[in-house]
């Protein structure tokens, strides 16, 4: 073989992989030509390890546009002639090199996959997780990733409403940034990325092509890497305001009809560019890198061809209208060349001048091998998910309040109003209830609607139980946006997770994608997008297994929607759906972490359950019986009920409860199905009524008032007590 | 009357402001792309908020330096009205229409949140609908909100009455809690000499329906409108 090995690793191919590209191709691949199959057979672009799995996922419903890889992001109709088009994308391994860049870049990408579209990005969230930061090179991680994502976000004038942060060990050489990006366009002004009719023109807009990021798609994102190599020229540099530019000219672009199509540049630069939206419209490309503008001198096609340079498009343009297109962007004050033609004839060919440096059956170059294997449970989880209660004592009732404080004031549950008030969140004038909420809930200007927009996913119960953690992933978010008053629409994903050539881990994946499946089939949201990053590991540990939920839902009358703050004093609480809990809900919680430092159990969930409350609780929404709704989730019921004073100002006070369960589990334990709701005294029977109707158990809890927090016989606190807990939980580190 | 919306590359309220002046206020607006010279159709110029050149350099170092900003100091000579708002505010203070500068906010972070803001002073064309004293909701979003001016600036800022918002709580008192950014006296608003030009950090264009939590901005346009329809008090 006339490769070496250390080509081939550079690349992240197997050698049974470089034989298929002989077999395949007839001959021997030239330099260029291996660097092109490397990029588009990475996991990162080609899906290999994953494509089989997430073939499971129900795409299709009335309302999808774009389904999953069909383009660059998925997109869905909201009626009055409106679509939302959405996505998220990780940038984990850059973030872990250079965090500000890393970060920064990864809003860039997935903004550019939006507007491509001809979209207008309306919204932006970011699910992160980090190890714990009481470790200073966690917090200089954190530090970075939240001000690149402030620099280049604020930047934009995209508004950024929401997501999580979660910390965990697990996560310390390994931080995970997905970038999340919704946008708005009239259904006929949406634009496609198909390269098709013989003679039109390839234009390459925006940023000079240079060395940065070379290897980005097949290097870093596509294996796993040690703590001590130089990666650091495999992460790009961005420039915010070249791409405040580009979104404004390419969507005065999508109005004209002077182009076949749009195209982001992303992982594998012009590489996947090109040869993505030549397969789909089926048509070639013929490309001259010595057309490409450059950003230093000397680069080789090879450079040029793989070089993940940001703020960069490829326009594919009409032929006859490049004169007009370029006018634009001059406008605009965009440098734009035209780089090569689209053909016909199925192949991606590069030339340096005259001479051919590459010439490949775009077909083989998007047709990876497709690796689907078998595998046995890992040993270590039956003992992991068998958890002896007896050897948990539970908590004594004078000890509540402080693991109360203790859970308000862990970095997990703590307000996150430091990170977030670091991002514009109103840029837009849509956004009707900020941060901070179960939701983030955007108007849609000109109609009477609005969408909620969500991203949640419980690693530790996926890492317990990876298909149960991956159901309620699903089921969590769907109920956080009902919380909202919004009836789910779709799913975009992104799937972190460790060495997919690992038996434990490609188990982790295939159930977590399992239990994700199943549920979005129950609860009838289709995945419209999404993206996948494996080999997030260091020094052989992996993550625990991350799917991350992005979903957006409607509310059909914005003047209608909820939020999770109790309102007015003398409202009765409710506890919708699960009210008594079993001991075991607090497997996988946050107070058996915080508390007693196990991760043990399994979490559980009832589908059937879920379903009927969570249309039990859109329609008091609806019909405006209740005023506030929160979903209970990390630290249970009490952290619940403190979230909801806390952004209410306003207290509770509990009735005699009588808790069937151990106490720790029915104040912290984390069963689903629970939404915590207030109503006032006189619709409270339309409320036990309806959640008759739906065979949902509804336990009036307590009264709204005073400003104390009072669950009679276990827990006094004065919201000044909480507040200070909670509101500088995560500050603190800050300090 | 019409309000024009100056567009520099990287600029992101002018949408805004135009939701607001047109949709919400119901009133003639356009935007004036940065290349332009002529605004003798315009009665108010409005310098919006965002990223002009990427703020790089300094925020509204190379802005200023725009063909429009040209016109838009002819326009204030005129006695014409002029309102910068955010990034509009550092343009303004970058070409010396307005005095001090606008310096990082004390704490290094960009803050996006609601403020209080005191109106200090109501005898200006931006100020006539509302009353001395009275607090307005209105939220920040900026990296470089610290004002700042030297002693004899600011003490000549406060003698002729050219503060006209302060950074205050919802009851109208200036604390330095109430200094989201760290700014000298607590000053969030200015005007020129002859108070024909205002600069603000705060955004009233965000602040224009009571769905996104405050209508308290629409109050400084009507100032404006009043002021040039001649019916101010």
């Amino acid at each position: 073989m006339p490769v070496s090995k250390e080509t081939l690793d550079s690349i992240a191919l197997s050698e049974k992989e470089y034989q298929l590209i002989v077999e395949r191709l007839g001959r021997e691949p030239n330099e260029v030509e291996l660097g092109m199959f490397g990029a588009l057979w990475s996991e990162h672009c080609g899906y290999k390890h994953s494509k089989a799995l997430l073939k499971q996922f129900p795409s299709r419903a009335r309302q999808v546009l774009v389904r999953p890889g069909e383009e660059n992001a998925g997109v869905v109709d909201i009626g009055d002639g409106l679509a939302i088009v959405m996505k998220i994308e990780s940038h984990n391994h850059p973030s872990a090199i250079e965090p500000f860049q890393g970060a920064a870049t990864g809003i860039g990408g997935i903004v550019r996959d939006i507007f491509t579209m001809g979209a207008r990005p309306i919204a932006l969230m970011n699910s992160l997780r980090f190890g714990p930061l009481s470790n200073p090179r966690n917090r200089y991680l954190f530090h970075g990733v939240v001000g690149g994502i402030a620099a280049y976000g604020n930047c934009l004038g995209i508004p950024n409403v929401g997501g999580e942060i979660f910390f965990a060990d697990c996560y310390s050489d390994n931080p995970l940034v997905n970038a999340f990006c919704l946008g708005i366009a009239k259904k006929e002004n949406l634009v496609k990325s198909r390269a098709y009719g013989e003679g039109n023109l390839l234009m390459l807009v925006g940023a000079d092509t240079g060395r940065d990021g070379l290897h980005g798609a097949s290097g870093l994102a596509s294996r796993t890497f040690e703590g001590d190599t130089e990666l650091r020229s495999a992460v790009q540099v961005g420039n915010p305001f070249l791409e405040k530019l580009l979104i404004e000219a390419c969507l005065e672009l999508a109005r004209t009809d002077w182009i076949v199509g749009m195209q982001d540049l992303g992982a594998a630069g012009l590489t996947s560019a090109c040869v993505e939206s030549a397969a789909r419209g089926n048509g070639g490309i013929d490309i001259d890198v010595l057309k490409v503008p450059r950003r230093e001198k000397g680069m080789t096609p090879y450079e040029v061809m793989l070089s993940e340079s940001q703020e960069r498009m490829l326009i594919l343009v009409k032929k006859g209208y490049e004169a007009q297109v370029k006018a634009l962007f001059d406008r605009w004050e965009l440098r734009s060349d035209i780089i090569g033609r689209i053909t016909s004839n199925g192949i991606a060919r590069v030339r340096e001048g005259e001479k051919l440096v590459a010439e490949v059956p775009i077909g083989l170059l998007t047709s990876p091998p497709v690796y689907l294997r078998r595998v046995k449970p890992p040993s270590w989880i039956e003992g992991l998910q068998k958890i002896n209660l007896s050897s948990i004592p539970d908590m004594s009732p004078r000890k509540a309040n402080k693991a109360l404080l203790t859970l308000l004031a862990s970095p997990n549950i703590a307000s996150k109003h430091s990170v977030y008030r670091q991002y514009d969140h109103q840029v837009g004038n849509n956004t009707v209830v900020l941060p901070g909420n179960d939701a983030a809930v955007l108007r849609i200007k000109g109609t009477k609607k609005a969408i909620s927009l969500t991203t949640d996913g419980n690693a530790r119960y996926c890492y317990l139980n990876p298909y149960l953690g991956g159901a309620i992933a699903v089921a969590e978010a769907a109920r956080n946006l009902v919380c909202t008053g919004a009836r789910p629409l779709a799913i975009t994903d992104c799937l972190n997770f460790g060495n997919p050539e690992k038996d434990d881990v490609y188990y982790q994946m295939k159930e977590c994608i399992a239990g994700m499946a199943r549920t979005c089939r129950e609860l009838r949201i289709p995945v419209i997008s999404g993206n996948v990053s494996l080999y997030n590991e260091t020094r052989g540990r992996a993550i625990y297994p991350t799917p991350v939920v992005a979903m957006v839902g409607i509310i059909e009358d914005v003047s209608k929607h909820c939020t999770a703050e109790f309102k007015h004093e003398g409202d009765y609480v409710y506890l919708l759906g699960c009210t008594q809990v079993a001991d075991s809900s607090i497997g996988g919680s946050e107070y058996l972490q915080v508390i007693h430092g196990t991760v043990k159990g399994s979490p559980a969930i009832d589908l059937n359950l879920e379903k009927r409350l969570q249309r039990c609780c859109l329609e008091a929404i609806k019909k405006g019986i209740i005023k506030s709704a929160h979903d209970c989730s990390e630290g249970g019921l009490a952290v619940a009920l403190a979230e909801s004073c806390l952004l209410g100002g306003v207290g509770f006070t509990s009735f005699d409860l009588y808790f069937e369960s151990r106490l720790d589990a029915a104040l912290f334990g984390e069963a689903q199905s629970r939404i915590v709701v207030s109503v006032s005294p006189e619709h409270a029977w339309l409320l036990e009524k309806l959640a008759d109707r739906w065979e949902v158990e509804a336990l009036r809890l307590g009264i709204v008032s005073g400003k104390r927090l009072i669950i009679k016989g276990f827990i006094d606190l004065s919201l000044n007590e909480l507040g200070k807990a909670w509101w500088n939980g995560l500050a603190n580190f800050f300090k | 009357m019409r309000f024009g919306i100056i567009v520099f590359p990287g600029t992101w309220s002018d949408r805004d402001c135009y939701y607001a002046i047109k949709d919400i206020l119901n009133r003639d607006v356009s935007y004036v792309w940065h290349k332009e010279t002529d605004l003798s159709q315009y009665d108010c110029i409005v310098l919006p908020g965002g990223f002009s050149y990427g703020d790089y350099l300094r925020p509204g170092a190379i802005a200023r330096f725009s063909p429009v900003m040209a016109a838009v100091e002819e326009f204030a000579s005129r006695g014409k009205l002029v309102i910068g708002i955010c990034n509009g505010f550092q343009v303004l203070c970058e070409s010396g229409l307005l005095p001090g500068a606008l310096l990082r906010n004390d704490h290094l972070e960009y803050r996006c949140q609601w403020t209080y803001l005191r109106v200090e002073n109501e005898l200006t064309p931006f100020t006539s609908v509302l009353q001395k004293g009275q607090v307005l909701k209105i939220p920040i979003s900026h990296y470089d909100g610290r004002y700042y001016a030297d002693k004899a600036t600011l003490e000549e800022l406060e003698i002729n009455k050219q503060i006209v918002f302060r950074y205050a709580t919802p009851n109208g008192r200036t604390t330095p809690a109430s200094n989201p950014n760290g700014s000298l006296n607590n000053i969030a608003g200015i005007t020129n000499k002859e108070k024909n030009v205002l600069g603000m950090m705060p955004h009233p264009e965000r602040a224009c329906e009571p769905l996104l939590g405050s209508s308290d901005g629409n109050l400084i346009w009507e100032s404006i409108i009043a002021s040039i329809q001649g019916n101010a008090r």
